[in-house]
């Protein structure tokens, strides 16, 4: 009141009030003592009952306020001076920091800006101070002035059009930069890869398409120049080193070190992958060119198609140009690609833009493998071209997968190799999964069809290995598409195997060696998983497969040996990597070369079954005359020779032996090399070493195989033979006992711990309660206490006063008893 | 066999009838004979036809034997006693009667050497039905004898008919074991157990002396089949069954005495195994002897001779005669010398790859479990197992290695096998003589198991892993070898392929162009496609 300020009263309901004892008197008492009546006094100046404004701001702030109302109905004129201007949601007096470059170019806020300048200029206000004083000073001037009155609301009109015609500009120059912004997206979609970032960006509503646009623009622009051409030096770089990665990755493995999850994924997945396993490759582009009929057209009209396909396939992956600069990224897919290219091209010596990479790749892959030589691939390019020409006119270009394994042996039956690849190729390519939804089941099932297929190639008389080796690429790519599939199949055909294996054993004790179709898995298992896992689902069991038959299965003839032989090659092969000692691989061949030992007595060595250290089937290997020593030269051994050998003449069967024998000596060659850091290499060697150096010395062999055996032994002595002796590996310290007592920190003291949370909870709630209810409890004792006290307060005083008047009452009397008294003393 | 039956089956089946009339006729026959004597002489009919080429008409033949000889035994129409020839017969003075019982006698005698000639007939279906058809008539002389009563030592029982039966079915040209599988369920009576078990220890005494102790596969295979498929009872009281009751005398009858049982089969037995066998016969009997034999024998301990001889063979042989051994050694305190350095060189390589490879890991275990064995035959027998685990199939290596884990657990002082700080640091070549047969010289204890450090390179994982472990201290526990024992390879090889859940395979990186490309190329160095 004291500031001018009417105080606001009314009338309301009493309300009860938080009863503390602090603060009982002002409201358990004054409620005490408006109890029998219906009307309350109650301010309501700014701020009265709040007690945490400091008195200094409650006078503020009721300052202000009064001078707000004062100010309300004078500003007639007053465009939009006093209230602060803002901007969506901003105030226009930060913008003109210029601190929003991105801003600067909307006009909306220019505007803004413009206004108030005039305005002020016009009221003659220079900053926000000065306009108040101009303010103060308004009254006296609107009135001294008449004709400037009109001024002022010309200007106002003239910049009210302003305004409108700035709108509708606006409204243009918007139309213009969104249809500006259609026609961006539309190329730059074409021209860009779109980074996920981007997608993200999108996602948020509140930014606009266009700022963000621009924005992204400009940052795409700077931050990711194209990349330049690299150099061979550099893309044979970046492939060793994502070959060590894999190989670091395969030791991880081998070593038997839990997989990690997420960091498995071997092939690199570019970042527009639909994890498909879908590949758009050459091999594509050259089936839809063929099936143009322009399969042999001249470098130009097959970019020029390669172009239409680009836009064709926009949605299923990366077009020709994006696969060019991913082209270091999706190495594994290049890979496959481009050996693919190798051996479908017909080599018209076509220049795209691979062709410099790929033959660096090429060159690389072949520093790696060091293997097919070059000379030979051209040559059967030929091959394949003449016999692609041929093909021309009868092969379709897409093919239904097959439904059954018959349908499959229809579906290439009298088909050549090549063509048969072919048409699985294609059949791949027009049942790719990303196509239709049934096509990877579709897809999974020829897998095994493909397998049971290499099965009776293989199986047939004379085995079609020739086939099998041209299905072999077809076979893996399928398998890297579906490896669980191509897992379970490989699973199940070993399962089979070994159970008749092991069948045939509990009734024979003993087994015939794995027929070719075997020995084909067998080999095809290495090929399509890696066999130096310490584990592994598929090649664990194919390398036990491959011990239960070196171990089980008796060798009788020539044939059982040369099995037993690529079962040998086919073990060094799987633990050539992993150098893992395979027992069953030794003695077989300890057993293989016991066979050739002429003089069976004093041996020396102890041949390990299946071998018999003598017997009906000992002297296999034994030649029949030395005489054919002198005209044997190693050759490869066809592997048709595990099912059927003609051999019939004593110097044809004499020669087989050599072969074997070289075979086998070659095989313990490498054994002794992947062996040679075991501790008992000595011991695992000894009969080796005794068979050569004592047995096999003495008879009569050809020089290759003296000196290679010669070798074997001198690479066996050569170990050493002194070991340390064996020790625990070091552990840690077991660490003292602690004594320092464990701080457990409780919160609830004298409460049971140890139960549930919710028990916690509860009986948290239930002391709660019980203090609330004790408190309250109190409180209104208190305050009845209170009130006792305040009514006694009441009565003594009214006694008091009752009694001061009766005294007072009295006293009055007593005068007037006095006074009447001495008059009428007086009187007398 | 009601003749009635017979002649309604004849005239529904039209097509057989031709092979049916005999039989037809055979029971016709039998009935007339049964009926009236003077139809005596058409028993002559059913013995021809008894010798006749078809199959049914003998099987009929036989049956119709059976039915006759079988009345006419229970009627006594049988003669009794010591039987007079023919000739005389006719010539005697015999009544009528007699004369008559004489005459079928003497049929009833051709009609049993008829059958037991059968007995080794090709046909199974016949002398299947001429055994059982015997063994009714055995069954047959029990209750009604036709010899004087031999109170003295076999009562009633016909103890000729079974031994001509035991001695045919002991062939030495054919292999009998179906017949005899057939014959095991008259072994169950307790007193054709008896009388058999006797006569087949007088046939075999009688052949192999006659082979002057040479090896007869045939005739020891029928021998052992025989013998193996009796099952000696557990319990006097359990010999109930018998096929011909005493009436008098009956606690007094050998054939009713277990310990009796026991002797005769103890005599069977031992008559058997005292000549040369062959191998594969010594395998056989080594199997089945610590579980139905020796529990069966009076004096088990007369088995050692046997035992030791198969002990002495080598090989599979000697690993298996360790069980019988074994039972003599711990239940009859035989005490064998150098019963550990034997063991010690039965172990070799083949240990790992026979078939008994599950039972010898048993026993080594039983003979190795004693914790009063000296250090030095521990250590020799760990480190010579260690050194066979280099030739050993993965399936022998998971039971291998635990079982020398095992012997260090129970002998701590072996621990320096591969545990020897003390030698740290300087390599020394192994000591141990790998071909000394003694095991207290081989110098085991001196060397280390770098053999099993070899093998924590194995190809396959558990056993890498179960090698893996000699790099730490042992635990304490020892590991339970009797899971692992029969572990096969294929079940080993399910372990992976039937895993319920891959997580993603892992895939070959390298691709595959050509079939006989990767992994060095060891396949395509040697092998060509064509």
């Amino acid at each position: 009141m004291s500031w001018g300020e009417k105080a606001s009263m009314m009338w309301v309901c009493p309300v009860y009030l938080d009863p503390k004892p602090s603060i009982r008197k002002e409201t358990l008492l004054k409620e005490y003592k408006q109890k029998n009546r219906c009307s309350k006094f109650i301010d309501r100046r700014f701020g009265e009952y709040d007690t945490k404004m400091a008195p200094e701001d409650k006078i503020l702030q009721r300052f202000t306020m009064e001078r707000q109302r004062v100010h309300e109905k004078k500003d007639v004129y007053n465009l939009n001076e006093e209230e602060e201007l803002t901007h969506y949601g901003q105030s226009l007096a930060e913008m003109e920091k210029f601190n929003d470059v991105v801003n600067s170019d909307d006009e909306s806020e220019e505007k803004g800006l413009l206004s108030a300048e005039l305005t002020a200029s016009h009221f003659g206000g220079g900053g926000g101070l000065l306009r108040k004083k101009a303010l103060g000073e308004e009254e006296e001037g609107g009135q001294r002035a008449k004709s400037r009155q009109e001024l002022i609301e010309e200007l106002i009109q003239k910049s009210k059009q302003e305004k409108r015609e700035r709108q509708v500009q606006r409204e243009e120059a918007q139309e213009l930069t969104e249809k500006l912004d259609q026609d961006w997206k539309n190329i730059q979609s074409l021209m860009v890869k779109k980074t996920p970032k981007a997608d993200k960006q999108e996602e948020k509503p509140k930014l606009e398409e266009y700022d963000m646009m621009v924005r992204e623009l400009g940052f795409e622009m700077k931050a990711q120049p194209s990349e330049k051409m690299k150099t061979p030096e550099e893309l044979a770089k970046e492939e060793r080193e994502k070959l060590q990665k894999l190989e670091a990755d395969r030791l991880r493995r081998m070593m038997g070190e839990e997989v990690v999850e997420g960091a498995q994924s071997q092939i690199h997945f570019s970042a527009d992958d639909l994890n498909d396993g879908f590949v758009l490759d050459k091999h594509d582009k050259k089936t839809l060119a063929y099936q143009d009929g322009k399969w042999n057209m001249g470098e130009e009209e097959e970019e020029e198609e390669e172009e239409d396909e680009a836009e064709d396939e926009e949605g299923e992956g990366e077009s020709s140009e994006e696969q060019e600069s991913d082209a270091e990224e999706d190495e594994v897919e290049e890979e496959e690609e481009e050996e693919e290219e190798e051996e479908e091209e017909e080599g018209s010596g076509e220049d795209d833009g691979h062709s410099d990479l790929e033959s660096e790749q090429e060159s690389e892959n072949e520093e790696e493998e060091e293997a097919s030589p070059k000379p030979k691939k051209t040559l059967s390019k030929e091959e394949v071209k003449a016999q692609q020409e041929a093909a021309k006119a009868e092969l379709p270009y897409t093919f239904a997968a097959p439904e059954s394994y018959n349908d499959l042996k229809d579906m290439l039956r009298g088909h050549t190799s090549d063509n048969q690849r072919l048409i699985v190729a294609r059949t791949q390519k027009s049942n790719h999964p990303s196509l239709a939804v049934g096509n990877k089941l579709k897809l999974q099932k020829l897998f095994g069809f493909l397998l049971e297929y290499i099965g009776e190639l293989a199986t047939r008389s004379p085995p079609e290995l020739s086939t099998i080796d041209k299905l072999i690429p077809e076979v893996y790519a399928l398998c890297q598409m579906f490896p669980d599939a191509a897992c379970k199949a490989m699973q199940s055909i070993l399962g089979d195997a070994a159970h008749s294996m092991e069948e045939t054993l509990e009734v024979k004790g003993h087994a015939a060696f794995p027929t070719l179709d075997m020995l084909i898995y067998l080999k095809v298992t290495a090929l399509l998983f890696p066999t130096s896992d310490f584990r592994h689902p598929v090649t664990t069991p194919a390398l036990l497969f491959i011990s239960q038959a070196l171990t089980k299965c008796p060798v009788r003839s020539l044939q059982d040996l040369t099995s037993g032989l690529v079962l040998c090659s086919l073990g060094v092969e799987y633990v050539s990597f992993s150098k893992r000692f395979l027992p069953e691989l030794i003695n077989f061949l300890v057993g293989t070369l016991h066979l050739a030992v002429q003089d069976k007595a004093s041996l020396g060595y102890i041949v390990v079954p299946p071998f018999r250290a003598s017997g009906k089937y000992s002297d296999l290997l034994v030649l029949s005359s030395s005489e054919s020593c002198r005209s044997w030269s190693k050759k490869s051994l066809p592997l048709s020779a595990t099912q059927q050998l003609d051999l019939g003449n004593d110097p044809d069967r004499d020669t087989h032996r050599l072969t074997c024998l070289s075979t086998c000596l070659d095989l313990v060659k490498r054994c002794c090399l992947l062996y040679k850091d075991l501790p008992s290499f000595t011991h695992i060697f000894q009969p080796i070493r005794t068979l050569l150096s004592k047995h096999l010395s003495t008879q009569t062999l050809p020089e290759p195989l003296q000196e290679l055996s010669s070798e074997i032994v001198e690479a066996i002595s050569s170990m050493p033979v002194t070991q340390s002796a064996l020790v625990f590996d070091k552990r840690k310290p077991i660490p003292l006992k602690l004594l320092t007592p464990k701080i457990v920190e409780v919160l609830d003291y004298g409460k049971k711990r140890g139960s549930t949370r919710e028990e916690r909870e509860k009986e948290r709630l239930k002391h709660k309660y019980k203090r609330e209810f004790k408190g309250a409890l109190r409180e209104i004792r208190k305050d009845s206490r209170f009130l006792a006290r305040e009514k006694l307060n009441e009565v003594m005083n009214r006694d008091a006063e009752r009694k001061r008047k009766v005294k007072e009452l009295m006293g009055s009397l007593a005068t007037q008893e006095g006074e009447w008294k001495s008059l009428k003393r007086k009187k007398k | 066999m009601a003749p009635a039956k017979k002649r309604n089956v004849s005239s529904v089946k039209t097509a057989e009838k031709s092979a049916k009339k005999a039989k037809v006729d055979l029971s016709k026959t039998v009935e007339r004979i049964l009926e009236s004597r003077k139809h005596a002489n058409d028993v002559f009919d059913i013995l021809e036809s008894l010798q006749a080429e078809q199959e049914k008409e003998v099987i009929s033949a036989v049956a119709a034997c059976s039915e006759l000889f079988c009345a006419l035994l229970e009627r006594k129409e049988l003669f009794l006693g010591k039987l007079p020839g023919e000739e005389d017969a006719l010539s005697g003075g015999y009544s009528a009667e007699d004369k008559y019982r004489i005459f079928m006698r003497h049929r009833y005698t051709s009609c049993v050497e008829i059958l037991l000639e059968h007995l080794s007939h090709e046909q199974y279906d016949i002398k299947e039905s001429a055994m059982c058809c015997l063994m009714k008539f055995a069954a047959g002389e029990g209750l009604h004898p036709l010899e004087d009563l031999d109170w003295s030592e076999h009562y009633s029982f016909p103890r000729e008919l079974i031994q001509a039966l035991v001695d045919n079915l002991l062939s030495k040209a054919t292999d009998n074991s179906l017949l005899i599988s057939r014959f095991q369920e008259f072994l169950e009576m307790e007193d054709v157990r008896y009388y058999v078990m006797s006569s087949i220890r007088d046939n075999v005494g009688k052949v192999m002396d006659k082979s002057k102790g040479a090896v007869v596969p045939v005739y020891q295979n029928n021998v052992f089949t025989l013998m193996s498929s009796i099952s000696m009872p557990n319990q006097e009281s359990e010999l109930t069954n018998f096929m011909v009751k005493q009436e008098a005398k009956h606690e007094d009858w050998k054939a009713a005495k277990l310990h009796e049982h026991k002797r005769v089969f103890e005599r069977m037995w031992l008559g058997f195994l005292k000549y040369k066998l062959p191998n594969s016969m010594y395998k056989k009997v080594l199997v089945i002897l610590h579980d139905s034999i020796l529990p069966y024998m009076s004096k088990p301990t007369l088995m050692i001779d046997f035992l030791t001889a198969a002990y002495e063979i080598g090989g599979a042989i000697s690993l298996l005669a360790l069980n019988g051994l074994f039972v003599l050694i711990h239940q009859h305190n035989l005490d064998y010398p150098d019963f550990y350095k034997k063991l010690y060189n039965l172990l070799e390589p083949s240990v790992f790859h026979v078939k008994y490879r599950a039972r010898f890991f048993h026993l080594a275990n039983v003979f190795l479990s004693s914790s009063h064995l000296p250090v030095y035959l521990v250590a020799a027998f760990a480190k010579r197992l260690a050194r066979l685990a280099l030739t050993a199939p993965p399936t022998a290596l998971l039971i291998v290695l635990p079982f020398i884990y095992n012997l260090i657990r129970r002998h701590p002082s072996c621990r320096v096998l591969i545990h020897k700080p003390s030698a740290e640091d300087e390599p020394f070549e192994d000591p141990y003589l790998t071909d000394e047969e003694d095991p207290a010289q081989c110098r085991a204890l001196e060397s280390s198991l770098w053999e099993i450090k070899s093998l924590q390179k194995h190809y396959h994982p558990d056993v890498a892993k179960a090698a893996l472990l000699i790099n730490t201290p042992l635990s304490e526990q020892e590991d339970d070898i009797s899971e692992t024992l029969e572990v096969t390879t294929y079940e080993l090889m399910e372990k992976d392929l039937k895993q319920p859940e891959i997580k993603s395979v892992p895939l070959e990186f390298e691709t595959a162009t050509r079939l006989l490309k990767g992994g060095g190329d060891v396949l395509g160095q040697h092998f060509c496609l064509a």
